[in-house]
C-alpha cells in the first residue's frame, strides 16, 4: 500500500469522552494518514459520530490528546481548526443563496468581491453545479444539498474534511453515484477525508483504510480488503458482509501451524495468519459465502470437497444464495453462485457437492 | 348542506355570534343617532370628529401606545432568552424556573394585579406608565417564550455548527443565522404581545392610577350614553387597525416561508 509513506495527519492518542456516567469513547488509539480516504465503520452508538465531532471541535474530550496536523487540539476551538465538516442534514443555511451558502466561509477572508465570486464559481464548478450560484437554496434536491455542502467545505481549502453519513439521505441510485464521485473528489483534491459510515458496503468501496468500532473503542483498524479477508474477530468478521461460522475443535497448534477439525469440512491444516489473536471464546472457522462453489455434474477441483444438501434457494438475478447442510451434519452454510449461462438455478433437496479452499478460512477463539 | 347540517349550522351560528357584533361597530360608528339601536338615521361622520377633538382620548391613546411598543420589546427581548436558553442549553433547575415564568398564563391576572399593587405601594413606588409596563411584562412574556419556543425549536442544531465549523464565532453565528430564521417567530411574538397589551385592562386599572390608558378610558365613558357611538367610532378604526396589522404579519409570515422553502402550516389568514 502507497499511503504507508504518507505522513501522519490526524493522531489519537488514548482519547476518552463521557457523557456523564456514559462512557462514549474509550481509550481510541491511531492515526489517519495526509490525503487518505478512512472511514469510521460500526453500528449505530458505537461512538464513530462523536469520534468524528471530537475532530472537528463539537465535542470536548475527557482525557487523551488529538492531534491534527503535529498540532494538539485541546485548546483549538472549531472554528479554529483546520478541519471543515459536511453534515448529515447538509445544514445548508435556508435563507441563502446557493452562492452566499458556498461563499459562507469566505466572510472574513480579505480577498476582493470579485475574486472570492470566482472561487464560489469554481467550487461549484468542480462539485458539478456550474451556474446554481442564484439558486434559493431551499430549491435544490438532495443530491444537489450535498453538492453544495462540499462546496462550502472545500472552499475553504480545509486539512481534513470530515463527512457525517453524508450519502444516509439519498436514494440507492443517487448514492451509488455519490459514492464514486466523492472518490474522485477525494482524489482531485488530494485532502484528508474522513467518512462516518454505518454502511459496511460504502465504506469498503470509498475507504483507503477503515475503523471498525464497537461500543467506543476500535475493534479493527485495516484497509477493506484485509478486513473483508483477514478480520480479527467474529464480531468484525459479522459485521462487514456476511460470513459462515462453523464450530471446530483445535486438533494441534506449532508455531506457524493451527490444524482443526470442523464440523461438516474435516481435519484442515491453517497457516497462523488465518488465526487473530485468541478472545478465549468457542473456537469457530470463518468462510465467505463467495469461497464456497457449487460444482456442477463434470466439473472437477483441485480444491477440498464436502458433500450437501441445499435447503434453501434465494434468486437475487445476478446471484443465487444457497443454504447448504455439509456433509450429513447440522451445519449450515450459506454460499453465493454468479447466475452464468449454462449454469442453471438448482432446486431445494438437491444432493451437492460443495468446494472451498483451507486458505479462504479465518478461525475465531 | 348534504351532510351532518346540524354541525355546519352550528358553525354558522357560533361564526355569526363572534362577528356579527363587531360588524355593528361600524354600522352604529355612521348612524346619525345619540341612541345605539335600529332604525338607522342616516350617514354622519360627526362622532368620528368628536373622536379627534377629544383631548384626553388622544393622551389615552398615546399612553397606550408607549406601554404596548414598550412590553412588547421587552416581553419579546426577554422570550427570546428564555427560549433560547431553553431549548439549547442543559442547566440546574429549567424545568421549574420555566414552569414559574409560564406560571402568569393560569395565575389569574387579578391576583398577580393585587400582589403587585401591594409590593408596589409597601416600596414606596409611585404609580405610572412604567408600573403598568412592569406588570404587562410579567403577563405578556409566557405569550413570548410559548411563540419564540417553537421558532427556536424548530431551527437545526447543525446549522449553528456549520456556521461555526466555517469559521464564525458564537456571535457571530447568531447574527448570521439563528436571527434571520427565527425571525418570523420574534415578529409572531411581538405582534401578540402588543395586542395583549394594548386591550389589557386590569393591571392597566390598578396600577396606573391617574394615568388613563386606552382600554380604561373606553371603559369609562360608556357610563354616558351620549358617548357610546363615539367610543363606537373608535371601535371601528381598532378594527380596521387590527386587519391591517395582521395582514402585515401574514404578508411577511409567509414570505419567511417561501424564502426557506418551508410548508406552510396555517397562519392567521
Amino acid at each position: 500500500m502507497t499511503t504507508d509513506e504518507k505522513p501522519t495527519m490526524i493522531e489519537f492518542k488514548d482519547v476518552h469522552k463521557y457523557y456523564g456516567d456514559y462512557h462514549a469513547l474509550r481509550g481510541i488509539n491511531g492515526t489517519i494518514r495526509a490525503g487518505e480516504f478512512f472511514s469510521l465503520l460500526g453500528p449505530s452508538g458505537c461512538g464513530k459520530t462523536t469520534l468524528l465531532r471530537t475532530i472537528a471541535g463539537f465535542e470536548d474530550i475527557s482525557s487523551g490528546v488529538i492531534m491534527i496536523d503535529g498540532k494538539d487540539m485541546a485548546s483549538v476551538p472549531a472554528n479554529a481548526r483546520p478541519t471543515n465538516m459536511v453534515f448529515q442534514s447538509y445544514a445548508i443555511f435556508p435563507h441563502m443563496s446557493v452562492a452566499e451558502n458556498v461563499g459562507f466561509g469566505l466572510r472574513k477572508d480579505p480577498r476582493s468581491k470579485e475574486e472570492k465570486a470566482r472561487a464560489v464559481a469554481e467550487a461549484l464548478e468542480m462539485v458539478g453545479l456550474k451556474g446554481y450560484g442564484g439558486r434559493a437554496a431551499h430549491a435544490l434536491s438532495g443530491g444537489q444539498r450535498q453538492r453544495v455542502a462540499l462546496a462550502r467545505a472545500l472552499i475553504l481549502k480545509p486539512k481534513v474534511l470530515l463527512l457525517d453519513e453524508p450519502l444516509s439521505a439519498l436514494d440507492k441510485k443517487m448514492r451509488e453515484h455519490m459514492q464514486i464521485e466523492l472518490i474522485k473528489l477525494q482524489r482531485q483534491v488530494g485532502i484528508t477525508f474522513i467518512l462516518v459510515t454505518h454502511d459496511q458496503e460504502e465504506a469498503l468501496v470509498m475507504s483507503d483504510r477503515i475503523a471498525v468500532m464497537f461500543e467506543g473503542e476500535i475493534a479493527q483498524l485495516a484497509d477493506p480488503e484485509t478486513l473483508y479477508r483477514r478480520p480479527n474477530s467474529k464480531k468484525v468478521a459479522d459485521f462487514i458482509g456476511t460470513m459462515n461460522f462453523i464450530p471446530c475443535e483445535i486438533v494441534s497448534e506449532t508455531g506457524d501451524k493451527v490444524t482443526v477439525d470442523a464440523k461438516g469440512l474435516g481435519r484442515v491444516d491453517l497457516d497462523v495468519a488465518q488465526a487473530p489473536p485468541a478472545r478465549g471464546e468457542a473456537p469457530v472457522v470463518g468462510l465467505r459465502p463467495e469461497t464456497l462453489t457449487l460444482l456442477y455434474p463434470g466439473q472437477t477441483t483441485s480444491e477440498r470437497t464436502t458433500e450437501g444438501v441445499i435447503d434453501e434457494v434465494i434468486y437475487f438475478g445476478d446471484m443465487t444464495y444457497y443454504d447448504v447442510y455439509l456433509g450429513g451434519t447440522d451445519v449450515e452454510v450459506r454460499l453465493s453462485m454468479r447466475n452464468v449461462p449454462g449454469r442453471p438455478v438448482l432446486e431445494v433437496g438437491t444432493k451437492v457437492e460443495v468446494t472451498w479452499s483451507p486458505s479462504a478460512l479465518v478461525l475465531f477463539r | 348542506m348534504s351532510k351532518a347540517p346540524i354541525l355546519k349550522t352550528f358553525t354558522l351560528l357560533y361564526l355569526a355570534f363572534l362577528y356579527a357584533p363587531i360588524l355593528l361597530l361600524p354600522i352604529f360608528a355612521f348612524n346619525d343617532s345619540k341612541v345605539v339601536a335600529f332604525p338607522l338615521q342616516g350617514l354622519t361622520l360627526q362622532w368620528f370628529r368628536e373622536l379627534f377633538a377629544d383631548q384626553n382620548l388622544q393622551i389615552a391613546l398615546k399612553n397606550s401606545l408607549i406601554i404596548a411598543l414598550s412590553v412588547s420589546t421587552l416581553s419579546t427581548i426577554l422570550g427570546i432568552f428564555a427560549a433560547r436558553s431553553s431549548v439549547r442549553y442543559k442547566w440546574k433547575g429549567k424545568g421549574p424556573v420555566l414552569g414559574l415564568i409560564m406560571l402568569p398564563l393560569v395565575l389569574p391576572e387579578m391576583i398577580a394585579a393585587m400582589a403587585l399593587l401591594v409590593v408596589l405601594l409597601s416600596l414606596g413606588i409611585q404609580l405610572s406608565l412604567f408600573t403598568i409596563i412592569l406588570g404587562q411584562v410579567l403577563i405578556c412574556t409566557p405569550f413570548a417564550v410559548a411563540i419564540l419556543t417553537s421558532a427556536f425549536q424548530s431551527l437545526d442544531r447543525s446549522l449553528e455548527e456549520a456556521s461555526m465549523d466555517l469559521g464564525e464565532t458564537q456571535m457571530s453565528t447568531f447574527r448570521l443565522i439563528v436571527l434571520p430564521l427565527v425571525m418570523p417567530g420574534i415578529l409572531a411574538s411581538f405582534l401578540i404581545t402588543f395586542t395583549i397589551s394594548f386591550d389589557e385592562f386590569i393591571i392597566a386599572n390598578f396600577l396606573g392610577s391617574g394615568k388613563p390608558v386606552l382600554s380604561v378610558y373606553i371603559f369609562g365613558q360608556f357610563r354616558f350614553p351620549a358617548k357610546v357611538p363615539a367610543m363606537l367610532a373608535l371601535g371601528t378604526i381598532l378594527v380596521v387597525f387590527s386587519i391591517c396589522l395582521l395582514a402585515i404579519a401574514e404578508y411577511f409570515r409567509r414570505r419567511g416561508i417561501a424564502r426557506t422553502g418551508g410548508k406552510d402550516s396555517g397562519g392567521f389568514l
